[in-house]
């Protein structure tokens, strides 16, 4: 086989790996908009947030430890202890459903039938309110975060690729987890949504908050489960991209990349997320391998957004969103 | 032809027990605006009572008033008191009262676009414990009222026509297995022989299941043809209440609101430059 097709080939597979990570990321953002026709600007710094969170747990951080040193003069920095990973993760989805109920109380509650725009806006000052207080809880620092998973280039693949094609693949251990996990994660996702009875009120939720609350579903309740469930999709996404590149600040950015993977999959449609996400991971990397080098490199950057933009024209809907009904 | 009121030897047995009792009272939506101004009414038992009158008489606002649905329109009742079974309810949840057996279906339907038909029903039903057989029996309930469901089931409810989502919507209601239902406005853009239909339901729901309805109508002409007793509103105060038949008969009623005068009905041509004679609050 021809080097270039063996080149190719290994591209469009960590094109893939890559989307899976994208998706992740993506299905935040669906989960809520779905369940409340919020944008959430801030499932990003949630990812943030969970990682950190995490992280400070594992290593047994006190938390507010800047605070605390400074208002008592004191100086403690550590219980001295490590939590192990798994009690550590359950720690934080605790801590994650805390959040929701609170952006449901004190931010959500308050907003029942406002305009889109109005809740739009109440999640940037979220996103920015809890980019400072988790700095302020765990501190600024780049931190390692490291559950165990595996990690570096999957040997097996690179053997039996080697022994058929003479060109061994380079698969990192952590993408082919994050693709396990996110495919659990969304058939999981798929069946609480259509099957359950909670699934069902929380997408009638979606569609008509009055008539919800006229057949006796509970807003504020339906809330904090949509946002905690939010919540362990950030963690998810926030371990997944803390192993890969680190915890810091940077993490929130990923919320970026997922933008067009919303566009191209649809707000609305939790396989959609998954399927965007793989269109625009094999996307941007065939598009660097092929074009990057004649356009002078870092395609990736916007190609996404590009690609994104194709569909807007096309499609508004996205691939898998509801089709708008409109009628009277 | 369908005279409710005839068939009523039980209406004076029923008449002793009111299921809802509404109280004076007063709502002021953001704090300022005053729309009702000490509207009382009381709903029998097994009754359907109608709640009358035209645009921003105050009927949604009693209804919303009632089922608690006020809340999130930032509305709120400042002064009287609403009571169900003698229990004043009017700081419940929405979802306490649908527990209570206390269901409000909105005006315009409000169906749940994206979801079935059946799912649509099927959220009815979400404030009741009860295991699946329970809940089949009781689609199977609501399909017998409406067949036309039956058939949509598996369609989107956006995409069913504005009858079927009336339907869909009071089958919605059926499926908390309510002993009140406050049914706000189901004429609403609806064909004269869809409306028809729509009553016959209701009326059946009523003698068969023993539902309790307080129903708000601008179709008064239909409205008092179906319902035992009615109350009117005009500008937030109810203005007269009596049985249907009597209303019916009413020289004001049938000029304001029925659109006849001793003549008979008038032609447009007369109407067009037509003021009414009286008005019951200067």
């Amino acid at each position: 086989m021809p080097d270039q097709l063996l080149f190719a080939m290994e591209v469009t597979l960590n094109g893939l790996m890559a989307g899976v990570l994208y998706a992740l990321v993506a299905l935040g953002f669906v989960l809520i908009f779905k369940a409340s026709g919020i944008f959430n600007y801030a499932q990003g710094v949630m990812a943030l947030f969970a990682a950190m969170t995490l992280v400070g747990i594992m290593k047994g951080q006190v938390p507010f430890s800047h605070l605390i040193n400074a208002i008592f003069g004191t100086d403690i920095h550590y219980f001295g202890w490590h939590v192990p990973s798994l009690i550590a993760i359950l720690l934080t989805c605790v801590v994650m459903v805390g959040l929701a109920w609170c952006v449901q109380y004190f931010i959500m509650r308050h907003l029942v039938n406002q305009e889109p725009i109005i809740l739009f806006m109440a999640t940037i000052g979220l996103a920015y309110f809890l980019e400072g207080f988790s700095d302020l809880m765990w501190g600024s620092e780049i931190k390692k975060l490291d559950v165990g998973l595996p990690q570096g280039i999957n040997e097996t693949i690179d053997r039996v690729t080697f022994d058929w094609f003479g060109y061994g693949f380079f698969i990192d251990n952590l993408d082919i987890v994050a693709t396990v996990i996110a495919a659990l994660l969304v058939v999981a996702l798929v069946v609480f949504s259509q099957y359950t009875r909670e699934g069902r009120a929380m997408r009638a939720v979606a569609d008509d908050h009055q008539a919800a609350l006229s057949v006796g579903v509970s807003l504020n309740f339906i809330w904090v489960m949509v946002w905690s469930v939010a919540g362990f999709v950030a963690l998810v996404a926030g371990i997944m991209w803390g192993t890969k590149s680190g915890v810091q600040f940077s993490l929130s950015l990923i919320a970026l990349k997922a933008l067009p993977v919303l566009m191209l999959g649809g707000f609305t449609s939790i396989p959609g997320a998954i399927v965007g996400g793989l269109i625009i991971g094999v996307g941007e990397k065939l598009f660097e391998f092929a074009l990057g080098p004649a356009l002078g490199g870092a395609t990736e950057n916007w190609f996404a957004y590009v690609l994104a933009l194709v569909f807007l024209v096309f499609r508004p809907q996205g691939l898998f969103g509801e089709k708008i009904i409109e009628r009277v | 032809m369908l005279d409710a009121t005839q068939d009523q030897p039980q209406s004076a047995a029923q008449a002793a027990e009111t299921l809802l009792e509404v109280n004076n009272i007063e709502v002021i939506y953001n704090h300022v605006i005053l729309v009702l101004k000490g509207v009382s009414l009381q709903v029998p038992k097994g009754g359907i009572t109608a709640l009358l009158g035209g645009n921003g008489a105050g009927k949604t606002t009693t209804l919303k008033a009632v089922s608690n649905l006020l809340h999130s329109e930032r509305g709120e009742v400042t002064k009287g008191a609403i009571r169900y079974r003698g229990e004043t309810v009017h700081d419940l949840d929405p979802a306490d009262l649908v527990r209570k057996g206390v269901i409000q279906v909105m005006e315009g339907r409000h169906c749940f676009e994206h979801l079935t038909v059946e799912e649509n029903l099927l959220t009815g039903a979400y404030t009741r414990k009860v295991s699946k057989g329970d809940i089949d029996a009781d689609l199977e309930m609501v399909y017998t009222y409406f067949p036309r469901l039956r058939e949509r089931r598996r369609s989107q409810a956006g995409y069913t026509s504005g009858g079927e989502q009336q339907m869909c919507a009071i089958g919605r209601a059926l499926m908390s297995r309510p002993e009140t239902i406050l049914l706000d406005e189901p004429s609403m853009g609806l064909a004269p022989q869809l409306v028809e239909q729509i009553f016959e339901i209701v009326k059946e729901v009523n003698e068969k299941e023993g539902v309790t309805f307080l129903l708000a109508e601008q179709n008064t002409n239909v409205a008092l043809r179906y319902a035992h007793y009615g109350y009117i509103l005009e500008s937030g105060r109810v203005v007269m209440d009596g049985p249907a038949a009597e209303l019916r008969e009413n020289p004001d009623v049938k000029e304001f609101y029925l659109g006849m005068s001793d003549e008979g009905r008038k032609s447009f041509r007369d109407v067009r430059s037509y003021r009414r004679r009286k008005r019951w609050l200067s």
